[in-house]
Parts: structure tokens; sequence; C-alpha cells
């Protein structure tokens, strides 16, 4: 089994666009070329994928056919963390020395609205208006509210970091400040979730070029490795979107699991990550992922948020780009952003973001649907 | 008015119930019963009617159509509750919520109802199910 090393990191600026989804991924690709230093002829393998903006290896004619191996994934919310899985997987077996994992969308403005026949739910589950992830995100924290102490304030701590963040992320799409009180006091979306804690779907592109250690050493590039990544598809008991009914016994959620999974990859835990990306599709689900990931226990996010430990500068950084809720959400490229900013803080090129202390260690998780979620540990 | 699907809820002289499905194997009690080929790997199960509030929000937008099929447009859409009840020993069931004048808080008494939704492209009315809480 070899080691494998991330060697290049690209990204298109996340918001709205006239470019095509395509046109951003083949951008994101072409950066994390030139990052790492290489022509498109070396890549052996490609892996990509979008949810809503075509097939990933349309790039082809754009990057050059060059006949590369390369694989279309479709993977829902997991889209790009299954492309860079796919990727670490053939890198790791020794097939293949260099590898580029590609990811990018363009969604149309507003909620999503899946058929429900596509998820293999009855029509009637849509037709009375309880198919939408909105709800589900709302619903999940507003239990958890209840259960754990968790406050509306916190809620918009959560989104008022988020848009503080993302001021210094050039990639990312609102980029002004939005004052708490004025988060708190938006429009009601889904209660207790006004509109700035919600992310909202949007465009963009993310690629990274992954290598095995003689590549990454000839390249001068092999400083950040791939210490753990894993996925995992929701278990029984779990609490998922487009659930008509639940368990009444709880079970673990897909988080929790590929958490678990992906600490025990890289013989870390939780105290050694120096820098967090967690899915936050709205405000709740940071909160609640930070549990889920192993970072605290189940309530104490709301002490832990309102003194400013998951800030940059704080003991556990969360979302150094603003995450989702300041980035929207491209499916397809969701994922691989998250692993592009812990890159750039492991480098130590976050700017004004840039978490103190020469952070080693970087974690970030997606979640989505239809109940999965993918782990990713870099490190140098 | 007809049921907005088959094989959704039933009446009985004891009022309506939800109709769930008890996986053969197993015992698990799943909502709504599955159809198709799933169909055949349950027995239909009536669900009590009685529960307790497992969760909620409000929808505050109109959702888009399709799926939805409120005969409001988004002028004359009027915010909707919708979440979870636990119908204790069975499951817990994704429902339309009314709570009047009642504060919603976990564990509060909810209670089965059939409703008026909307108009089939026949034009013909159509029910759903909602779970108004007790007193409400």
């Amino acid at each position: 089994m070899s080691e494998v090393f991330i060697v290049g990191a690209g990204i298109h600026p996340f918001g709205r666009h006239e470019l095509s989804g395509l046109d951003q991924g083949v951008f994101a690709a072409r950066a994390a070329l030139a990052d790492a230093g290489v022509e498109w002829r070396d890549v052996q393998c490609a892996f990509g994928g979008s949810f809503a903006a075509g097939d990933a290896d349309a790039a082809l004619p754009r990057l050059g056919l060059t006949g590369v191996q390369f694989i279309n994934v479709a993977n829902g919310c997991a889209t790009g963390g299954s492309a860079l899985l796919s990727a670490y997987w053939a890198i790791k077996s020794g097939e293949f020395d260099l590898a580029l994992v590609l990811g990018f969308d363009k969604h149309p403005r507003g909620s999503f609205n899946p058929a429900p026949a596509d998820m293999g739910l009855p029509d009637w589950y849509g037709e009375l208006g309880m198919m939408l992830t909105t709800q589900f995100f709302a619903n999940k924290i507003q239990r958890y509210m209840a259960l754990y102490g968790i406050s509306r304030r916190t809620l918009g701590l959560v989104a008022e970091k988020a848009f503080a963040n993302a001021v210094h992320a050039p990639h990312a799409w609102r980029r002004a400040p939005v004052a708490l009180d004025d988060i708190l006091n938006a429009q009601m979306v889904n209660d207790p979730l006004t509109k700035f804690m919600f992310c909202s779907p949007s465009e963009g592109g993310a690629a990274l070029i992954l290598a095995s250690p003689a590549r990454a050493r000839q390249l001068g590039r092999d400083q950040i490795r791939l210490r753990g990544a894993a996925m995992r598809t929701r278990v029984k008991g779990s609490f998922e979107v487009f659930s008509p009914s639940l368990d009444i016994e709880r079970g673990p959620s897909p988080a929790e699991m590929a958490a678990k999974a992906a600490f025990q990859m890289a013989g870390l835990g939780p105290k050694d990550m120096n820098v967090l990306q967690l899915q936050d599709t709205e405000s709740g689900a940071e909160i609640m992922h930070m549990a889920e990931n192993g970072f605290c226990e189940h309530g104490a996010q709301e002490k832990l948020i309102q003194s400013g430990a998951t800030r940059i500068g704080g003991p556990m950084p969360v979302n150094t780009d603003g995450g989702c809720l300041a980035c929207g959400e491209p499916i397809g490229a969701s994922g691989l952003r998250q692993v592009y900013e812990n890159v750039i803080q492991l480098r130590g090129q976050g700017g004004g973001r840039q978490v103190p202390g020469n952070p080693g260690i970087g974690y970030s998780q997606v979640y989505g649907a239809p109940g999965l979620a993918a782990v990713t540990i870099i490190g140098k | 008015m007809r049921a907005i699907a088959p094989d959704l809820f039933i009446e009985t002289p004891e009022g309506p119930r939800l109709l769930g499905g008890r996986r053969r194997e197993g015992g698990d009690v799943v909502f709504p019963l599955p159809q198709g080929g799933e169909r055949a790997f349950y027995e239909p199960v009536e669900l009590s009617p009685h529960g307790l509030l497992w969760s909620w929000t409000v929808q505050r937008f109109r959702p888009k159509s399709p799926p939805y099929a409120g005969d409001e447009d988004e002028r004359g859409f009027q915010p909707y509750a919708v979440g979870y009840v636990e119908l204790p020993g069975e499951v817990i069931v994704e429902s339309r919520l009314e709570f009047g004048e009642v504060e919603p808080r976990l564990g509060l008494s909810m209670r089965l109802e059939i409703v008026p939704f909307n108009h089939g492209a026949d034009g013909d009315l159509q029910s759903c199910y909602i779970f108004r809480a007790e007193g409400a």
C-alpha cells in the first residue's frame, strides 16, 4: 500500500457566474495542474463529477484528448468526496502515480426540488410539501436544541463567524460581514433557521492532484499527505433527509461512522486536528457535526461557540473560508472545496483567515442526501 | 373527498388510521406501507392515531412545483408546520402539523386527522393526513 500525497489544488470561485459549470471545473483543473507543476498529459487517471452540470469527462476536449482513464462519478452530495476517494484508492493501490480529482456544479436558484420517484419515494410525499432538504435540517436542529440546550443566539453566531471568515477568502461567495442581530432577525425560512443560517445552492469548481510518494518527492511536493479518507452511508436508526418515517430506536449518523473510520486510518484523534471544515448546510449542521465528528460532547457546543472556540484563533477553528454558508453549495465541488481550504491552511497561505500556529493536520467532513458523509484527514 | 394517494390511510369505526407496514422478517414498522416489489415483505398495519411531538419546523416559503401540489400560488401561500410524531411502540412518522394557539414542544400530545388538501387533475377535492395538537 502506497502513501498518497496532495500535490496540487485549484478552485474556481464559488457564487453566481456567466461561465458554465463545466468551464468552472476546467478552470479549477488547470489551476490544480499549474499548482502541482505538472502537465495534463502527465495525469494517468482522473475521477470527476457534477450533480447538475453534466458529465465531468466533457472536460476532456478542453483539457486535451490524451486518452487518460477518466471515470465519471455520480454520488449525490458525496460526488466530490467520492471522486477523491476513488483517486485515493487508485494511488494507494500502487497502480498509478498521478491522478486528477475534479468536481463542479451550477444549480438553479432556490431550494432543490428532486422528484420523489428518483429517491424511491411515493409522489404524495412531494405533493404534500414534505420533500424539502431545508425541513430536514430544521427538524434535526430543533430537536437537538431542545435536547442539548443550544440557543438561537448560538445558531446566529455560527453564521456570523462564517461571513466574517469569508471576508478573507477570495473563493467565497458572500464576503461581506453580517451583524448577529441582522442574522437573528432576518426572514425565517424553516424555524428556527433564518435565511442567513442556510446555505444556498450555487456554482463553482474545485480540483486536486494526488500523487504517489515517489512522484510527490520528484515534484518537491511531498509535504501534505492524505492520512485518512472514508465515506459511510446511512444505517438503521439515523435521521436523514426525505424520511417519511424513522425508527424509534436511534442509531449513529453517517458522519459519526465516517469520522471513526478516518481517525482509525490516520492513527489520530479529534484532539490532533488543527483546522476543521465541517458540513454547514445550515448553522445547526455545523453545531451538530462538531459532536458527531467527535470534537466535543453533545451540548458542549453552546459554551464552545459562545466563547469563540471555533473562530480563527480559537482552539478548534471551524470553516475558515466561511463554509457552505458563505460559499454556497455547488454539490459536486463542495466537498473538494473543504479539502482545498485545508491545503491552503496547511501551507500557511490563508492570508487574513490563516489559522495561527502553523497548523499541521486538517479535517474535513461533507454530509448530504440521501444520507451519507465523507471525511478526509490531511496532514504534514 | 378522496385520499391524495391509495393505501395512505383508512377510515375505521374508531376514526382514521395511517397505514404502515410491519416487515415480516424482524417486525420493524415503517410508514407508508411500501408499494410495488417491496410490498410482499410487509404486512399492512393500522398505526396509532395518537402520538407525541418528536420535532417540528414551519415551512415559510412555497415549495417548488413539481413536486408540491398545493392549490395556492405564491401569493396565496400560507406557511404550514411540518415535523415528526412518535407513535409509541410503533414508529416515528413525518406529517403536516397543526398547533393552533398551542406552543410546540417535544412530547406534546398529537392526534391524527384527515383534512382537505387540494384539487386533483380532474378537479376533485383530495384529502391528506395531519397531526393536530391536543386542545388546538
